[in-house]
Parts: structure tokens; sequence; C-alpha cells
């Protein structure tokens, strides 16, 4: 099985995917970090992933999480994108951004979510 | 008849990405029971101690999540009563009637969003099929049971953001009853709600989220924690998506397990949990202990549990 080099620029980690693993089983498997971990199921959009260079052939995930412009344009959800070739990939769901912590009100992004909800309706 | 009203969740219809990889799951790895597709491709299923034609139906779509709940209420007198109450109430919007047959083997239905943006429905009718015993002299459980085979669909959990109506609906024009809640913040804001018609903890629980019509998990229930402890098996046997489990909540004190559908569409089993009877008091749990209320041994708050959804 060919395996393919795949690093996360926004932890820096790397790490080897096989090519029959997708992007984000890869990195679970080998207990990485970088890539949000949701359903695994390309329903949740999570680990919505910017592929900055190389290749992946991905498989049906929602449209509401991965567009079709967005896919041309290189997003794609990691669960459900297998590598090609080594691939420098960006995670862009607000979990990687939650996992910085930087902006939390209250240190959970689940409860910034409800009381910011709470002031929306 | 003391339980009156709203008796019950009926069905639950959910979008897959997959139809045959959904079919699997659901049939093989869950162990429901299919029981029809109808013209427009959609599939059927019930848990096999239901007697009702089906409780969840899957359509292939382009995207995962929920499309509609549905509540059996007692009587079709009961079911114009409420389509009166809730157009009347001003919280429900896009109401209309559903024609009998539309959905297979289901009377009318009275649809309407609540304001956290979820199309739930009414019914009074369904085809009874039976649980594959017979009503005079049954055994205790059929043969030939599959997978986790929980025994019926028991809740969903749903997040949106105009909590305060969608609970003011379901309590003060459905009848349903606050069992539980979660307050957050210096003003002790609701930012979950686990609400009954029946005697169970929760037949319909919503979060508040920012994003209206969002989906949480549908919930089977199991007969004990053995068998909580079997689905973990079967998740690992079928490399079925794990969320979190084998454990117990405090919100419910159900003992859980949650996994995702290959569409991403979040799944428990459980089993457990007290009897509330109508004239128990509501329960609150603060957000300094929501890890606790949530997962009761591991105490943490679990971002990935209470922010992922479809």
């Amino acid at each position: 099985m060919e395996r393919y080099e795949v690093h996360i620029e926004n932890t820096r980690e790397a790490y080897r995917c096989a090519a029959d693993r997708t992007l984000l089983g890869g990195m679970e498997a080998l207990a990485r970090k970088g890539i949000p971990v949701g359903c695994r199921g390309g329903g949740c959009g999570v680990c919505k992933v910017r592929i900055e260079s190389g290749s992946v052939r991905a498989e049906k995930m929602s449209r509401e999480h991965v567009t079709v412009d967005e896919q041309a344009q290189g997003y794609v959800l990691a669960c459900r994108a297998y590598p090609t070739s080594d691939v420098r990939l960006a995670a862009v769901d607000k979990l990687a951004r939650c996992i910085e912590r930087s902006h939390s009100r209250t240190g959970s992004a689940f409860l910034d979510a409800a009381l910011a909800a709470a002031h929306r309706s | 008849m003391a339980l009156t009203g709203v008796l019950r969740p009926g069905h639950v219809q959910l979008r897959v990405l997959d139809m045959a990889a959904a079919l699997q799951h659901y049939g093989k790895v869950l162990g429901l029971w299919e029981t029809a597709r109808d013209a427009q491709g959609r599939v059927y299923f019930k848990a096999w101690d239901e007697h009702d034609h089906h409780s969840v139906v899957l359509r292939e779509a382009e995207t995962a999540g929920m499309d509609f709940m549905g509540f059996k209420v007692d009587s079709p007198a009961t079911l114009k009563k409420l389509a009166e109450d809730v157009k009347a109430s001003g919280l429900a919007t896009d109401m209309k009637w559903i024609e009998a047959g539309e959905m297979l083997k289901t009377g009318e239905r009275f649809r309407f969003t609540v304001p956290t943006g979820h199309a739930i429905e009414l019914f009074a009718e369904k085809e009874q099929v039976g649980n594959m015993m017979p009503l005079e002299n049954p055994e205790t459980c059929p043969e030939n049971l599959k997978g986790m085979s929980p025994t019926r669909f028991d809740h969903c959990l749903l997040y949106g953001d105009d909590l305060d109506g969608t609970v003011k609906l379901f309590m003060d024009v459905l009848g349903f009853k606050l069992a539980e809640q979660v307050v957050a913040g210096p003003d002790r804001l609701q930012i979950a709600a686990f609400l009954t018609c029946s005697n169970k903890p929760h037949d319909v629980a919503f979060i508040r989220h920012p994003e209206k019509n969002k989906f949480h998990h549908a919930s089977f229930i199991l007969d004990n924690w053995g068998e909580v402890l079997k689905a973990a098996d079967i998740i690992t046997r079928h490399r079925v998506s794990l969320d979190i489990g084998p454990t117990r909540h405090g919100i419910t004190r159900g003992e859980t397990i949650y996994f995702f559908d290959p569409s991403g569409n979040r799944n428990e089993v459980f089993s457990g949990g007290y009897i509330s009877y109508p004239d128990r008091p509501t329960l609150t749990w603060t957000d300094d202990e929501l890890g606790r209320a949530i997962f009761y041994h591991d105490r943490k708050l679990n971002e990935a549990f209470l922010s992922v959804v479809t």
C-alpha cells in the first residue's frame, strides 16, 4: 500500500497516511492532532480542510459543508478524502480555531455558542 | 386512560448520503427491521418491539441531518384540536396538512416548523404490523434478533436558536413537561431543555445553538447495561464511528453509548433512566457542573460531543 506524507499547517504536525485511509483516519490512528474529529462520515463538517498542495481522492460529503465550488478550490472533509500524493493542508472549521481557545468567552466553544444564540434570537 | 394528548415520538426521517451504507448500518448494525420502501426511494424501518409500521425513515440526499420528527397523538380528534392550538399559538410557521398515505401506512399528518427551525409533525394513525409475536400468549422476544436490537425509537436531541419559543410551544401547546434543564451564565439562561410527554425522562430535548434546525442524535432504547456493553462490541466489530461511551449521563441517568451512522448522523443506544411522573419536580443543572451532568463519570465538558451536529 502506497503511503504519503501529510503535513497539517495549523499544528505543524506531519504523519504518514496509507492511500486506503482517509486523511482524518490516518491522523487518528497515529494519535496526532490538528484536524478536529467529528462524525467521520462526511456529515458534520468539522474536519473541513483546505488542500494547500498535493492531491486527494474525495468521496461523497455533505454539500452543506463543502459546495461544488469549494471542492474545486481544494476544500474537502478530511474524513472523506484519501491521499493520492504527499499533502499539505490547513484545518478551517470553527472547532479548529477553538483548539487555540484564544477567542473564547467561557473557555468552552459549546457554551460560547449557546450564549451567543440567546443574544441573537 | 391517564396518558393522553401527545403519546410519544412516532417517527424520525433522516437524510443519508449513501443509502446502501445506511441500510447496512440501520439494518445490520443497529438491528432495525426494514418494513417498506416507497416510490420516492425512502426506506422505512421499525425497532422490533414497536407495533406501528415504522419509526425511522431514511432519505438519500446531498446533506445529512433530520428532515422532520413526528409525534403520535391519541386520536384523530386530538390531532385536529392540537393542530388548531398550534395555529392559534402564533409560535409555529410553515404549517400544513399532509395527506394520508404520503408516508406509507400513515394517516394524515399536521406539520409545522418550531422556533428552533425543526419540522415537527403530529399524526394519529399508523398501521400496526406487530412485533413478530402473537398478541395472545406471546414469548418475551422474537427469534432471530440482530445487531443491537433496540426495542424502540425513544427520543431525539435537536439544536436551534430560539429555545424559548420551542420550549413554550412544546409545554404550553403540546402539553410536554420539563423533566430537566441546563442553565448557564450569570443570568441562569436556559440552554438545554429535556421535555417529556409521557413518564420517560425525555421524549425530545433541545439545546440552544446559533444555527436553526440542527440534529444532534436519534436515540433507541435497550433493556439493560449489559446490552449497552454488547452494543459497544458491535460498534467495534463493524468499525462504526464511535463518539463516546459506554458511560452514564447525569441528566436522565441513562446508561449510554453514542456513535455515528455512515453519513455522520449521531445515534444513541441507552438503557435505564427514571420514571418521570407529571408531579416530579424539574431537575436543574448549572454550566459549571455541565461536564458531570452530561457524562457523569468523566466529569469533563466534551466539546466534540456537544458541538458536532448535522
